[in-house]
């Protein structure tokens, strides 16, 4: 057995469960950033001992880990022009949860700024082509 | 303005780390086609190295102003990305993608400018 085989053995996910992973990775990826925020608030500067001991952090943290190596699984089997789209939706997710949690506003600029970053993703989902590995971490 | 231009600065600089970050891991995951114990490389180090550095630099922006502006900023990545695939791996800059990046950039500058 080599390493090649070894490499493409796995078994692909189906589109419908690429979809769906996709999705859930959103919703954490925003969970995370929520959640970053509530525990950089409660630190004075950053060090290691803040991550370990500032539990919205830590938590921040482990869910950004995990969403990033779904995501790389997700996109390893799905089609990158029809999941960037979905990724997006992380955008859409924090500008509404940081309204709910922050009190942040939505203005008519966030808000036309948002759509037209969904779109722009979009677009360059469609342009990208072979999909790479790492595509789509810097969501 | 609400966000201070220094949150976003920070937010700014996360993103180019990360653009590195994913360049690395780029060239750590071609190793990977040569055998799977190459997963230990010096580039996939690297590479979650840098990820772990644009960590620290956008908890730090995050921590003042608003979320809803700084988040946004993060899609910033995308374009340095793009950048980097034309220098590093030779990866053309179609008009689709010349024209992904403009959307984006638009949407970045009615946020962080206007929003």
């Amino acid at each position: 057995m080599n390493a090649t085989t070894t490499v493409s053995e796995h078994k692909p996910f189906t589109k419908k469960q690429s979809f769906a992973l996709v999705f859930v990775c959103t919703l954490l990826g925003a969970a995370a950033q929520i959640l970053m925020k509530m525990g950089s608030a409660k630190m004075e500067h950053f060090d290691v001992m803040q991550v370990l001991t500032n539990l919205p952090l830590f938590v921040g943290y482990a869910l950004y880990g995990i969403n990033t190596v779904l995501l790389m699984f997700a996109l390893r089997d799905g089609e990158l022009s029809k999941l960037y789209p979905i990724i997006a939706l992380t955008y859409v997710w924090v500008t509404v949860l940081s309204m709910y949690f922050f009190d942040e506003k939505l203005t008519f600029w966030k808000g036309a700024g948002i759509a037209i970053i969904v779109a722009g993703v979009s677009v360059l989902g469609k342009a990208t082509n072979p999909p790479s590995p790492t595509a789509g971490i810097l969501e | 303005m609400k966000t201070p231009v220094s949150s976003m600065v920070l937010v700014l600089v996360a993103s180019i780390f990360g653009s590195f970050g994913a360049v690395f891991l780029k060239m750590g995951a071609e190793k990977l086609k040569t055998g799977l114990l190459n997963i230990i490389s010096w580039q996939a180090g690297l590479g979650v190295g840098l990820f772990l550095l644009s960590s620290v630099f956008f908890v730090m922006g995050i921590k003042n102003g608003e979320l809803s502006v700084l988040y946004p900023m993060v899609s910033l990545g995308y374009v340095w990305t793009l950048l980097w695939s034309r220098l590093f791996f030779k990866e053309p800059v179609t008009k689709e993608k010349f024209i992904a990046l403009g959307m984006i950039l638009t949407g970045i500058v009615f946020i962080a400018a206007l929003g």
